[in-house]
């Protein structure tokens, strides 16, 4: 492994540079991801020109250029994927979004046993993925799930929210928020938190209403990490897989595919690791292009303070 | 350091605190839901409307470990205690590892000027969010190739290398934060680099490293889709398991994948209740000023 930092050793009157003294500590963790991230990202981008089937190791991957891409790019089902997957991003990230930021303006003052009851809100966020989505299927199922024993009643008939593309859609996006809204709800009592009293006290003396308050005072201040939270419960729901996996597993036929259940299907059902690495890395690019946004509100953040 | 920040905040009124506490008991239902169905007993468990009042059963913990053979005569292991082991093992080394590793870079990066600093940054960022089946994708191939595939070395080497760039830019924006006179006399004492970092940083942030610890902790051990795809009999952990008994072809046995889901979550909501202000600090990459 070479990096930059390994091209530094400028010396400058005797004592080492800065970046020849810096090497040895950036090294071995720069080490550790080249091999077990960058490199298995460079075979990726490889094998993507190929045919390639990781099954069959002793045949011989068979190069077709730009092949995958193309075909991927002509199929309406994977743009079906995309569309379903940013249907569901933006759905589940702005309920998250609004969930969150109640329960932290609900949160952020103290009360007895706030820390206990603080953690029945942070449960969900806390248990695996794995749970989470089969217990939501069991909530969902039409016989004996708590959803239905609700409508029961007022239809008369068992309601299967897993049953039709939309509102499997929507049963999705409910568990997916409900999991992950505590984390939105931590970032930003993170953000309260660094409110400056004396700002609260100044607009209590100048008797300045609660709704302008928050708008002068409060607002500003957690800005930044709203668009924080904005954008990694993005990035993190495009990766969103366990609870797709675990809930729908992609039905009613398609309509609960995402970009993740793709890649896994093409590469570990149908063993089509080739078309599946050109797909892996478009959403690479996509979440390169998203973190690239992520990275500047940081740097934003970081002027602002 | 919370504390503190709290005393100085206007509580509550109690018209808040009831709201907050009956919006988390709601929020809490589907947790209380599995946690009772561990203790109930199958036709309790699925009775519509859910039953509040029952004799609870324990036996769902027991069938989780164990197994009866056919005519009942023998007890079988599930191997669910192995699954337990794998979680636990793999999750604290692969921690420690990425806590290392990532000090190191940490202390690099913050304190000896390097040139492209923020480039490195940005793609050490990068690489904690690309979509974990991407890099699943040439893994799977590479350890199969390499032999490593199944075993230990491999799933702890993922989960460091998931781990390291979320612990290098916790750790680097807790060194941000400490005070530089007292490194630069040592350093002018003729210091090690090294031993400044570990006599005089690291003891400085302890809070930040814990709150590093939990958020990775937590991670690996809910994490799924690297361990479904990387990990062999030997090595798989307990979500992975824990889908054996949903894919059972008796039907799911409820009472069990509770029992499982119960003792899984335990632990961590433990660590999250005695280390909740780490909680804050660690969802926001630390970016947040304490």
């Amino acid at each position: 492994m070479t990096g930059p930092h390994a091209s530094g050793g400028t010396e400058r009157s005797g004592a080492p540079s800065a970046q020849a003294r810096a090497a040895p500590f950036v090294a071995p963790a720069l080490a550790v991801l080249c091999l077990a991230n960058v490199l298995p990202l460079l075979w990726s981008i490889g094998i993507s020109f190929f045919r390639f089937r990781a099954d069959r190791l002793h045949t011989p991957p068979r190069f077709l250029g730009v092949d995958n891409y193309l075909d991927l790019m002509s199929d309406p089902d994977i743009w079906g994927h995309f569309i379903n997957t940013v249907t569901m991003i933006s759905s589940s990230v702005s309920v998250q979004l609004v969930v969150g930021a109640l329960l932290a303006f609900l949160f952020h003052r103290p009360f007895p046993g706030r820390r206990l009851v603080l953690m029945l809100v942070l449960a969900p966020m806390l248990l695996s993925t794995v749970v989470v989505g089969t217990f939501f299927s069991l909530f969902y199922d039409p016989t004996f799930g708590i959803v239905s024993a609700f409508v029961r009643p007022f239809t008369g008939a068992p309601f299967a929210p897993l049953g039709t593309p939309t509102s499997a859609v929507t049963s999705l996006i409910v568990a997916d928020a409900w999991m992950w809204s505590p984390f939105v709800m931590l970032m930003l009592l993170a953000g309260l938190e660094g409110v400056p009293l004396f700002l609260h006290e100044a607009a209590q003396i100048d008797r300045a209403s609660p709704w302008r308050r928050f708008w002068t005072v409060v607002f500003p201040a957690i800005r930044g990490v709203l668009l924080l939270a904005l954008l990694f419960r993005t990035i993190e729901s495009f990766n969103m897989f366990d609870l797709i996996y675990t809930i729908t597993n992609g039905g009613p036929g398609t309509s609960t595919e995402s970009i993740s259940t793709e890649i896994y299907d093409t590469a570990f059902v149908l063993f089509e690791t080739g078309r599946a690495s050109a797909l892996g890395n478009i959403s690479v690019f996509v979440v390169i292009v998203l973190t690239r946004l992520y990275f500047q509100a940081i740097q934003l953040r970081k002027e602002a303070a | 350091m919370q504390g503190e920040e709290l005393g100085r905040r206007r509580p509550a009124g109690f018209g808040r605190t009831f709201v907050a506490t009956l919006i988390g008991l709601i929020y809490f239902f589907p947790v209380i839901w599995m946690i009772l169905a561990a203790f109930k007993t199958r036709a309790d468990a699925l009775a519509t409307p859910p039953k509040l009042f029952f004799t609870p059963t324990l036996e769902h913990f027991w069938a989780s470990f164990h197994r009866l053979s056919a005519d009942g005569a023998q007890v079988f292991d599930t191997g669910l205690d192995r699954n337990f082991f794998n979680s636990l093992f793999i999750s604290l080394v692969s921690v420690a590892f990425a806590l290392a590793l990532g000090a190191l870079a940490a202390y690099g990066f913050a304190r000896l000027r390097l040139k492209g600093r923020d480039t490195f940054m940005f793609y050490v960022l990068v690489l904690r969010m690309v979509p974990p089946i991407t890099a699943i994708v040439p893994l799977y191939f590479l350890f199969r190739v390499s032999g490593l595939g199944g075993g230990y070395v491999a799933i702890i080497l993922v989960y460091t290398a998931f781990n390291l760039p979320f612990a290098i830019w916790m750790l680097k924006s807790f060194i941000d934060e400490l005070h530089r006179p007292i490194e630069e006399a040592a350093r002018l004492d003729g210091s090690s680099e090294l031993k400044i970092l570990w006599r005089i940083c690291l003891p400085q942030m302890r809070a930040g490293i814990a709150a590093t610890a939990i958020i990775a902790f937590v991670f690996t051990w809910n994490d799924f889709l690297f361990s479904l795809l990387l990990t062999s009999v030997d090595t798989r952990t307990v979500p992975v398991a824990m889908t054996r008994v949903v894919g059972a072809d008796v039907g799911v046995d409820w009472g069990v994948f509770a029992a499982i889901g119960t003792i899984y979550l335990l632990p961590v909501l433990l660590i999250a209740f005695f280390l909740q202000g780490q909680l804050l600090r660690g969802a926001t990459f630390g970016t947040v000023p304490r």
